[in-house]
Formats: C-alpha cells, sequence, structure tokens
C-alpha cells in the first residue's frame, strides 16, 4: 500500500506535554528537580540590563577626550541619582568650573578617553519566568532554566499571535462552522480563554480585548483584519510579542473556514478547565506552532502521542484540504496513485484520490493534504 | 547579521556589501550618521540578536574617534548571540587599523573579537575578501553548527560546504568570465530571492531576505501592496480574497497551485518578488561612493556622481532565473514572461532558467572542477529559453517599435511591431542574423535611431519581441483596459493557453 508524508498539527485529549521554560539571559533559577508547579510559579528569574544613555562629556564640559577621565567625580559602576553633580571642568586657576549632571538614576558604565563620552545606564529591569502550565520539574539547566512535565490536552493552531496567556475555558458558539460575534462575548468572559467557530472580525476581537479576555481560538481570521490589528501587515509567520490583548489562535488559515471538528469537540469536553494559550508562532526552521494545554495530571487515562509513521497517509487517512480550490474540505484517501498527474494549472504532482463525505471524488496533490490525526 | 560603519553610504555600505557578498542577511546597518540616537542604537542591538556583526569605519591611518564610538555603542549593547546563552556574540573588526587597540580594549572582553584587514583601506578601494571569509567561516561554525543534520553532513563530504547564495554566485561569477559577458541571475525561493550580476567584470550578490515565494509570500505583498501584485492578474480580484490566498501559503509553505487561478496569483506575486529583488540589487551594485574623481571638461555636462549603479540593462547580455516558480513553472513560457515583466530588459537579451535547480551544486563544483562545472551549467542545467527584445525610449500610441529582419532556418522574416504590442516568433537555440531598426527616438542597443545588426538566438520558447515600452514601461490603470492587455499579451506569448476555456 503507497503512503505518503503529509504535515499535521497535534490534536490530543491525552498526552505528555514537556515545556523548556528558559530565561533570555544567565540568572537565578528558583526550583529544583520534583517540584511541583502551578502556572504562575515563578521558577526563574534575572536582571537585563537597563537601557543606557550616552552623555558626551568631552562637549559638554568644552574639554578634551583625554581630560574626560580625570574630571569624573565618581567611579565606575557606582550609583547615582538624576540631578547629581557626575562631572566637573579643572577651569582656569580652579575658577570658571563647568558642571555636568546625571539625567538619569543608575550607574556609571563606561568613560571613554577617545569619544569623550561617559555611559550611564539605568537600573537593571527584572525579568521572571513563569511555570506556563502546572507540572512537576524534571530538569534544571544552571543559571538558565528548566523543563516542565505535564499530562493533559494539547491543541495546536496553525497560526497565533500575541504571547502566552492563561484562564478558564469557554466555548461561546454552538457549532464549529458558527462566527464568533461581539454578542456573544459578556463581561462574564473577562480572563477567559473563548472558543469560536469558524470566524470572527476586527470588531469582534476589539471588543473582546476591552472586556478583558485572555485568549481566543477560532477557525478562521481576515489577513487585512490581522494587519490592522497588529498595525503592520504580518510579513513573515513569526509572531508571539505582539502585545495586542487577548492572545489569538487561528487552527485552520486566513477567510472563513470552519474549524475542524475534532479539534472543536475536544475543546468542548474541556469547557471549563484551565487552560494556558499561547499565540508564538514560528513557520520556518525550527518551527513552533501556536498551542492551548488543559493540564489533566489528576485524572486517568491513556496518554497518547505521535510516531513519525502516524503522519503517513495511507488509503482510507482521514485528511483535510489545505490548499484552494477545496480548501477546507474533509475527506478519505480513497488512493494514491504512483504516477505523476498533470492538474489544472499543468503542474505535474503526486497526487491522492479523495473521497469527500458526500461522495464526490477529486483529485488533489498531495502536497495540499493534512492528515487529520485521530 | 548587523554591520556598522562610520559613514552609512561609505563604510557602512560596504560592510553591507561584504556581508550580502557572503550570503549573509543584513538585519541593519548601524552608522555614525543614520540618524539614532546612541540609545536607541543600543536598544536596536539588543532587540534583533544578531548571530554576528561587522564592525568597520575609517580608512587606515584616519581619525579613529567616530569608529571607537560605534564599538563603546556595542559595548553599552554587551549583545548576546541568538543561538546558545553560554557563547560571547563574534565580533568582526574590519576598520581602521589604528583602532584596533582601542577597539581590544572595549569589546575584547565582553565578545569573541576578530580582526581583519579594513574594508576600505583608502577611499578608493575597497577590500571585501578577508571580511569575507571570515563571515563565511563564522556563520559555518556558529550559525550552521547548530543546524540539525550538519555535522552528519560534514562526514559525508570533503569539499567545503558552502551556503546556497554563496555557491550560486560562484556559477553566475564563473559563467561571466568564460563568455565575457554581463550576466544577471536570480533564484528565488521560499524565504528569500537572491540576485546576482557581472556588470564591467564587477560581481555583486544581494540577498533579499523575506521576499520569497512561501515563507515571506505576505511580506512580498505588503512591500509591493495588493494594487501592484493585482496588476499581473488576468481577472478581476477581491482584496480580501486575494490576501487571504496569499496569507494560507505563507502558513502553509509546501503548498502548490492545483487551480489556474491560484498559478496565475502566485506567478503574479513572483513577478513583485524579483522585481524588488532587483530594485534592492540595483540600488546596492553601485560605483564606490566617496571616491575623488578627475573630471576633464568634457565630463562638466554629464551629471554622473560616485554612487552610480553598476546595473545597466542594455549592456545586459543573459538574464538567468533559478527556484521552483521559474524551474519549475508549467510552460517555460511563463518563466520567460516572469522574468521580462519583473526585470524589463533592454534591447537584446537572453533568457535562460536552471532546469533542476542545480546551479547551487554546480557553484561548488566550480571551486573544485571549474572546466567541468561551466561545461554541465551549459549543457544540462541551462534551460535557453530565447531572448527578448525591446526598445527603449518614450513612445506614443500606435508608434512603430521596431521594424525587424531575423534570418531563421525555415528563411527570413521580416516585420514591424507597434507599441503596446508583444510577439513571440518561435525560434531553435542556434546563432541567428537579425537586423533591428528602432522606431523613431527610440533606442535598440546601437544608440538612439540607430539600426542593430547583430546575431540572437533562440530557444525552448522563441524570440520574444516587447514593444510595451521601456523607461517607461506602463500597465493600463483602468482594471477592464488592463486585463484585456494582460489577456492579449498571455495569448500572444503562449503564457497560459487553457486561460480562454477556464472558469477563471
Amino acid at each position: 500500500m503507497s503512503r505518503s508524508y503529509t504535515p499535521g498539527l497535534k490534536i490530543l485529549a491525552r498526552t505528555k506535554i514537556i515545556k523548556k521554560r528558559q530565561l533570555p539571559m544567565k540568572g537565578n533559577v528558583h526550583l529544583k528537580i520534583g517540584d511541583i508547579v502551578k502556572s504562575d510559579t515563578i521558577v526563574a528569574s534575572t536582571e537585563l540590563p537597563g537601557n543606557v544613555q550616552m552623555l558626551n562629556v568631552a562637549n559638554k564640559l568644552n574639554i578634551e577626550p583625554e581630560n574626560v577621565p580625570e574630571c569624573m567625580l565618581v567611579e565606575l559602576d557606582e550609583s547615582i541619582s538624576k540631578g547629581q553633580i557626575i562631572a566637573e571642568s579643572k577651569g582656569i586657576f580652579g575658577m570658571f568650573k563647568s558642571q555636568l549632571k546625571s539625567p538619569i538614576d543608575g550607574t556609571l558604565a563606561n568613560v571613554s578617553e577617545i569619544t569623550g563620552q561617559a555611559i550611564l545606564s539605568e537600573p537593571p529591569i527584572p525579568v521572571e519566568v513563569d511555570a506556563y502550565t502546572s507540572g512537576t520539574i524534571t530538569e534544571v539547566d544552571d543559571e538558565e532554566g528548566v523543563t516542565i512535565e505535564t499530562v493533559g490536552a494539547l491543541v495546536q493552531g496553525i497560526l497565533g499571535i500575541g504571547g502566552e496567556n492563561h484562564g478558564i475555558l469557554e466555548v461561546v458558539t454552538t457549532s464549529p462552522s458558527d462566527e464568533l460575534t461581539a454578542e456573544m462575548i459578556q463581561e462574564k468572559h473577562k480572563n477567559m480563554v473563548l472558543v469560536g467557530g469558524s470566524f470572527l472580525t476586527k470588531d469582534t476581537f476589539e471588543h473582546a480585548s476591552k472586556i478583558g479576555v485572555a485568549g481566543i481560538v477560532s477557525g478562521g481570521f481576515d489577513y487585512t483584519d490581522l494587519s490592522k490589528i497588529l498595525g503592520y501587515s504580518l510579513g513573515v509567520a513569526i509572531t508571539g510579542s505582539e502585545d495586542i490583548g487577548p492572545s489569538l489562535i487561528i487552527t485552520e488559515g486566513f477567510g472563513r473556514i470552519s474549524m475542524a471538528v475534532r479539534t472543536y469537540e475536544l475543546l468542548s469536553s474541556n469547557a471549563g478547565k484551565f487552560a494556558a494559550i499561547n499565540g508564538s508562532t514560528q513557520i520556518r526552521a525550527g518551527v513552533i506552532r501556536p498551542e492551548i494545554i488543559i493540564p489533566s495530571e489528576r485524572e486517568n487515562g491513556e496518554i497518547r502521542d505521535y510516531e513519525e509513521a502516524d503522519l503517513a497517509i495511507t488509503d482510507g487517512s482521514l485528511i483535510r484540504i489545505i490548499r484552494a480550490p477545496h480548501f477546507g474540505k474533509v475527506g478519505k484517501v480513497k488512493s494514491l496513485p504512483a504516477e505523476l498527474t498533470k492538474m489544472e494549472s499543468e503542474t505535474l504532482v503526486r497526487v491522492a484520490e479523495i473521497e469527500f463525505e458526500n461522495g464526490e471524488i477529486e483529485i488533489i496533490p498531495r502536497a495540499n493534504l493534512e492528515m487529520i490525526l485521530t | 547579521m548587523m554591520v556598522g560603519g562610520v559613514v552609512k553610504s561609505m563604510t557602512g555600505e560596504s560592510a553591507q556589501r561584504a556581508a550580502l557578498g557572503a550570503g549573509a542577511i543584513v538585519m541593519d546597518v548601524l552608522a555614525s550618521n543614520d540618524g539614532r540616537l546612541y540609545h536607541e542604537k543600543v536598544q536596536r542591538i539588543r532587540q534583533l540578536r544578531p548571530d554576528m556583526i561587522l564592525l568597520s569605519g575609517g580608512i587606515d591611518g584616519g581619525t579613529i574617534t567616530h569608529v571607537v564610538e560605534l564599538a563603546e555603542v556595542l559595548e553599552a549593547a554587551n549583545p548576546k548571540p541568538r543561538l546558545g546563552i553560554n557563547f560571547k556574540l563574534p565580533v568582526i573588526f574590519a576598520g581602521n587599523k589604528n583602532a584596533r587597540e582601542p577597539i581590544k580594549e572595549r569589546l575584547g572582553e565582553i565578545t569573541d573579537l576578530m580582526i581583519v584587514d579594513n574594508i576600505r583601506p583608502t577611499l578608493e578601494e575597497e577590500n571585501l575578501q578577508p571580511s569575507r571569509d571570515k563571515i563565511h567561516d563564522l556563520f559555518m561554525e556558529h550559525v550552521m553548527a547548530q543546524a540539525p543534520g550538519y555535522k552528519k553532513l560534514m562526514g559525508w563530504t570533503d569539499a567545503p560546504i558552502m551556503p546556497t547564495p554563496g555557491a550560486v554566485g560562484e556559477i553566475i561569477k564563473k559563467i561571466a568570465e568564460a563568455e565575457n559577458i554581463s550576466v544577471v541571475g536570480v533564484d528565488i525561493g521560499g524565504a528569500t530571492t537572491d540576485v546576482f550580476s557581472v556588470f564591467q567584470k564587477q560581481f555583486n550578490r544581494t540577498v533579499s531576505a523575506n521576499l520569497g515565494m512561501s515563507y515571506s509570500v505576505c511580506n512580498v505583498l505588503a512591500e509591493s501592496g495588493f494594487n501592484n501584485v493585482a496588476r499581473w492578474v488576468p481577472f478581476n480580484m477581491d482584496e480580501t480574497d486575494l490576501t487571504n490566498r496569499i496569507g494560507n501559503k505563507m502558513i502553509r509553505p509546501t503548498t502548490i497551485p492545483q487551480s489556474l487561478e491560484a498559478l496565475i496569483i502566485e506567478q503574479a506575486i513572483a513577478r513583485e518578488a524579483l522585481r524588488l529583488s532587483f530594485e534592492q540589487h540595483k540600488e546596492f551594485a553601485v560605483h564606490l561612493k566617496g571616491v575623488q574623481t578627475e573630471r576633464t571638461i568634457s565630463d562638466a555636462f554629464e551629471q554622473t556622481s560616485s554612487g552610480e549603479t553598476l546595473v545597466n540593462l542594455m549592456e545586459l547580455d543573459m538574464l538567468v532565473g533559478s527556484g521552483g516558480v521559474l524551474s519549475h513553472a508549467p510552460r517555460r513560457h511563463q518563466a520567460a514572461r516572469m522574468l521580462m515583466d519583473a526585470f524589463l530588459p533592454e534591447g537584446v537579451t537572453q533568457l535562460a532558467v536552471d532546469s533542476i535547480f542545480m546551479m547551487p551544486q554546480l557553484g561548488i563544483l566550480s571551486t573544485i572542477h571549474p572546466k567541468a562545472a561551466v561545461e554541465v551549467f551549459e549543457k544540462d542545467c541551462l534551460i535557453r529559453l530565447g531572448t527578448c527584445i525591446a526598445a527603449v525610449g518614450k513612445a506614443k500610441s500606435d508608434q512603430v517599435m521596431l521594424q525587424y529582419e531575423i534570418s531563421l532556418p525555415s528563411g527570413i522574416i521580416v516585420g514591424d511591431l507597434k507599441f503596446g504590442e508583444l510577439k513571440l516568433i518561435p525560434a531553435p537555440f542556434e546563432s541567428l542574423q537579425a537586423k533591428l531598426t528602432p522606431g523613431k527616438g527610440l533606442d535598440i542597443g546601437a544608440g538612439k535611431n540607430e539600426v542593430l545588426n547583430t546575431n540572437i538566438y533562440g530557444g525552448v520558447v522563441g524570440i520574444i519581441i516587447d514593444g510595451r515600452g521601456r523607461q517607461p514601461f506602463n500597465l493600463m490603470d483602468n482594471t477592464e483596459d488592463r486585463v484585456s492587455q494582460l489577456k492579449k499579451w498571455s495569448e500572444e506569448t503562449g503564457e497560459y493557453p487553457q486561460l480562454e476555456n477556464s472558469n477563471v
């Protein structure tokens, strides 16, 4: 029997989830292997260097750059406060001295006798990394971060924006083909992760943002609306640092596309539970998909993950079409002919014969199929 | 990577050229005169977290103050590499040799500092190779070493491993050298588009990051705008529908166009990606800026200055395309049209595509066995599409753009081409005598109103005579007129023969 490998997003009811929580630079890890964490537990922290200001001391005091070090009144790394006199010229016979005050609170980081500049550094910026999901610490990288393991439901989307958020999961549409509208989002949804159906508009998103919704999961969204929310056109799918209010995850693609039934049903079955959502996406080498995690360490049940072989489509595999003209349709593989076939575009490709739910049969390029993992 | 130079248009640009020549993607150019405040530069470095930094500035023996100032900005930023929290960021210093000690004092401890020869030892001289070699070595050591499977690959081969833009550049250089011609090569990929040119024996390479056909296809749309993409589509398109389709290609980059409509849209975007990349290349492939030139009285009426682009399309002999959208276009006629529409070649220009994306491999081979590489390139890699003939100059509607007389194997063909027309003459790849007489006020390569007697080549497509105008080249503003114009050109050049009977 022929086999063909296709990409697939993970939609898993109960699986082992491993999350690395790393600092952006070296710092302190506060926990040890075996510690149990909640999503808001701080696992590691560090201090990022503060913003710097360059002060042209030579110019301000009207002296030569090589004389700047001897005119400084504070030592390197010494604390300074705003308004403090930090440099003074020698003047003429001790008279007519010029003085220079610090424009910031911070420290003196450097003085250059070549450029005549002093570098002042503002106080460091503290950074804390939380656990993001509940679980158990299984690894500690000294000064860098930890690895957390948990068990729960995992749903990957195709694209997200906004970083990490969390809240109670709520399904607000009645079917995966319904549009999520502003009227469906109410005050009670503040800090919650909402699941919609096929689509939402920019106005609906902005309404959700005003209410304080933590995250939204939808089948589709318009690219032009996305550009309006971001304030720029998303050129490459590398996201996660946007400050847009709720994290937004689309599960299918751009446009009005019903959420895959399996995704919708899995999220619906977890309604009312705590969910961690992360819109970070990277569609490049080292792919990162946006995700919704619903931890369930205390529940029992079979743990499942995918092997590479599960991504191979064969006769009878359940697939979804991921490009026009049948974008979004679900069907079963009827056969995988070995020979190349000419499409309407005259492109010669390997194809699959697909039988849709209504019995229609179409020939589709294999590259335009996505496995539905069950 | 990031590059830095004292004057943005001089050492900054030389540093950028060195980086791009090594196949790097330049994220930002820091310069003393880039208009940003110090703290903004520091913020930018911290935010970008480049894989490496090339710092240049000053001619040998000149003032060191400004380049040291840039080093102090780097010192204040104390940048961390993107890959590997335990590594120090590699910094290459290729500036004024008198500044080496102060640079070491500032960056020696906090970065992995390497010093190479000055990129601009004098104003008149650019010395890019030492910096390029170092960038290449660092790229291989620091970045590629993190790539999955790289160590395994190193075990398989004794030959040096090269980044794709580096290898394609090698073969383009070799072919220009072997045939003594001016060449423009383009390799359009999923994420980036690389443009290579050899004019006046000077090789230039640019890597346009984020102008590609899949991972960065939305960036092509963002940079060119909806109207510029839609102008190449011979049917009406709703903006939301088009942008959603392009967005879906970005998030599912491995999909391929099944319908004719999808193919046409993809090839419209390709034209814009190619056009934008070539624009960037033209801006970058220039004569050195800041050079003092002696002028005589005869130069007084020529408004030329240093920093002029080297790219002269009238001088161009051959345009070679590579990358999936060109190499695997279902019809070679489509590849020829994409190259013509994006690059707008002038005069007489041969068109070719890479048959099966073989140019990177031949580039590597050319470093070991140049003769074999050029032979394979000629015989198996290049698909000769034919020749584009286009007259340059302002023309009026209904004006005759060109009178042609071409000796084909089947006999002499004579004709006129009017403004706005495209004509395809099937002809094989062999030397064919041609007499080309440009219309009034136009130039076909021999000068304004001058007749050009030359030898031209056909190919798998043939000879395409382009009367659509150059300098300026314009499409019709009215959508209905433009669609009918595009359909006519498509029909004339055998681009989409199935268009007439389709539902598109």
